[in-house]
């Protein structure tokens, strides 16, 4: 921070260090406690004793849940489903957001305020009319009746997204482009696009937890056909109310958490960046 | 703020411009109009006819009943119950959240860098949690038989879910710590970039702290804190899977039930369809309100779309 007040004095700024090392371990906690309890061998959970350590950490909990159920499979379709909603809606909102930032024409305010109210619509209400769409295109219990949704509901928050990125790229350069003979579509692909690819990655994030955390869709359009389930709904399979395996519980969340946990860190900077572009344009 | 520099698309291509943003734009358009425009229609036209399993399986013909729906719904007192449910709830959760993330993003600017990425990175795994899992981590932890928060307030056998007042609680600590961050990531970031001159030159003036943050932070932030709000507001209002997990489905009774998760078992529980659609277009209506008031906050300070 190299704001004129500079940090507070010592005292002070030690008390602030101490609250906020504190605020982590209390936000960081339920992560933690999640872990744990997938690695607890099997009696200390009931034990009614939760302490906050394990002496012997097995993996019956892990054995557990790939075994029961085809939870390996589970887990490919629901890195499917996130990875075409990831790509698909990434490079539609690329054009976009490249279309409303680069070019001036008519009806362009009016489409960026309808792209901010297509944000706001509820998703879960359209579960109805979308399943009855999706049967009458035969796309109940495959895993397209998944995709294609959550690509039209992701697009939105990634164009407004987007445009910050977008508009970063200094018109310079294009006019540079244009002047060295490039055509449109070279300097979209060619010089536009591995610009914005960073702030691409870090918007996907965002298209990747809706679809990869999917859970009305998947309970309302996967309806006989298990093995096209997704990770969401192998996970309730565990979790009766009355008599939950905590176990496999958590070890299916520690499973389920990680690729969001590992893609949230790789693009955590982009995403501060982006986030404040995108709300201060 | 809002820099200056609006952006000024080359305007030397002219004529040729005409055509090349509407085929950049057309896939998102087609996607958008089949799956998202369409069912909104769809919902629209549902809510306006008897449509339950008889219908949709073809058994009996669609009955057109104009607002018969809706005058059912306005009709069933626990439809009333649930919307003020729904409005409270969120209402506390986007306060909760506010609060929090503010205050944690102030504190951000007050530390070292240890403690700063300590914060965040604990903050970006509360954020990255999916909502299901974190649902379920969120039972264990209060869970009256098993879960280590009963047993350090020496609450016994307590079940948080039983109450109805006490499991919104939950859902609500729930929501709180998951959406935190982004509120927190966000207003951190709109600190920051506050051009230091004008804190400089504010100090230099002799402005105290709390000066310096009413008259020039404060103002500076609000574009950003509207956004946030309004964001929240969103999202707080169409919980679902932390509802319909944390309280199976809406709780003792339908005791926890929101407006989302009404709809939901209206129409796929009790294959009401027409009735579940008709409260969709109620939701759908409420929030699209509050979205027009969001434009209007956002012209009225000038920011330019």
């Amino acid at each position: 921070m190299n704001l004129p007040r500079g940090l507070p004095a010592r005292p002070w700024r030690l008390a602030a260090e101490a609250c906020a090392l504190l605020t982590a371990a209390v936000v960081a906690f339920p992560l933690y406690w999640m872990v744990l309890g997938a690695f607890r061998p099997a009696g200390e959970i009931e034990s009614g004793e939760p302490r906050p350590w394990t002496l012997a950490p097995s993996l019956d909990s892990f054995r557990r849940v790939f075994g029961q159920q085809e939870f390996g499979r589970y887990f490919l379709n629901s890195l499917v489903v996130a990875g075409v909603v990831v790509i698909a809606s990434g490079l539609i909102a690329f054009l976009a957001a490249t279309a409303v930032t680069r070019f001036r024409f008519r009806f362009r305010t009016t489409l960026l305020i309808m792209f901010l109210v297509a944000q706001t619509v509820p998703v879960e209400a359209l579960t109805i009319p979308l399943f009855f769409l999706m049967r009458d295109f035969g796309q109940l219990n495959t895993l397209g009746s998944l995709i294609l949704p959550h690509i039209a509901f992701s697009l939105p928050f990634a164009i407004w997204m987007l445009r910050g990125f977008v508009k970063a790229v200094p018109e310079a350069l294009e006019e540079a482009a244009y002047l060295d003979g490039a055509s449109r579509t070279r300097f979209l692909w060619q010089i536009l696009f591995p610009l914005v690819l960073p702030g691409l990655v870090a918007t996907s994030v965002f298209s990747f937890i809706s679809a990869w955390n999917d859970f009305l869709f998947a309970k309302s359009f996967i309806i006989s056909d298990t093995s096209q389930s997704t990770l969401p709904m192998a996970l309730l399979v565990f979790f009766k109310p009355d008599d939950p395996d905590w176990g496999g519980v958590m070890a299916g969340s520690t499973l389920m958490t990680i690729p969001v946990l590992v893609f949230f860190v790789l693009v955590q900077r982009r995403l501060v960046s982006g986030l404040g572009g995108a709300v201060k344009d | 703020m809002t820099p200056t520099t609006s952006p000024r698309p080359p305007g030397r291509r002219g004529a040729r411009d005409g055509t090349v943003p509407w085929l950049y734009l057309a896939p998102a358009l087609v996607v958008l109009g089949a799956l998202l425009a369409y069912p909104v229609y769809q919902l629209g036209l549902i809510s306006l006819f008897r449509y339950t399993q008889a219908q949709v399986s073809g058994g009996q013909p669609t009955v057109f009943r104009g607002l018969g729906n809706y005058a059912d719904v306005f009709g069933d007192d626990q439809f009333w119950r649930v919307l003020l449910a729904t409005v409270v709830f969120a209402a506390a959760c986007v306060v909760s959240t506010l609060a929090v993330g503010c205050a944690l993003a102030v504190l951000l600017t007050r530390v070292r860098a240890v403690p700063r990425l300590t914060l965040m990175l604990a903050a970006l795994g509360a954020w990255a949690t999916p909502a299901v899992t974190g649902s379920t981590v969120w039972l264990f932890l209060f869970d009256p038989d098993f879960g280590p928060v009963n047993r350090i307030l020496g609450l016994g056998d307590h079940s948080w879910t039983y109450g109805r007042y006490s499991a919104f609680l939950l859902v609500l600590l729930e929501v709180v710590w998951c959406s935190f961050p982004f509120v927190m990531v966000t207003v951190y970031a709109g600190i920051r970039a506050v051009p230091t001159e004008v804190l400089e030159a504010a100090s230099l003036d002799g402005a105290s702290q709390w000066r310096i943050w009413r008259s020039v932070l404060a103002p500076m932030l609000r574009p950003i804190l509207t956004v946030v709000t309004i964001q929240s507001v969103i999202w707080d209002f169409k919980v679902f899977t932390q509802i319909y997990v944390m309280t199976g489905g809406g709780g003792i009774a339908g005791q926890n039930l929101v407006l989302n998760v009404y709809a939901y078992q209206q129409a796929f529980a009790s294959s009401q369809y027409g009735l579940g659609s008709a409260i969709g277009v109620v939701m759908l209506v409420l929030l699209l309100a509050v979205t027009l008031v969001y434009l209007r906050l956002l012209r009225r300070q000038g920011e330019e779309l």
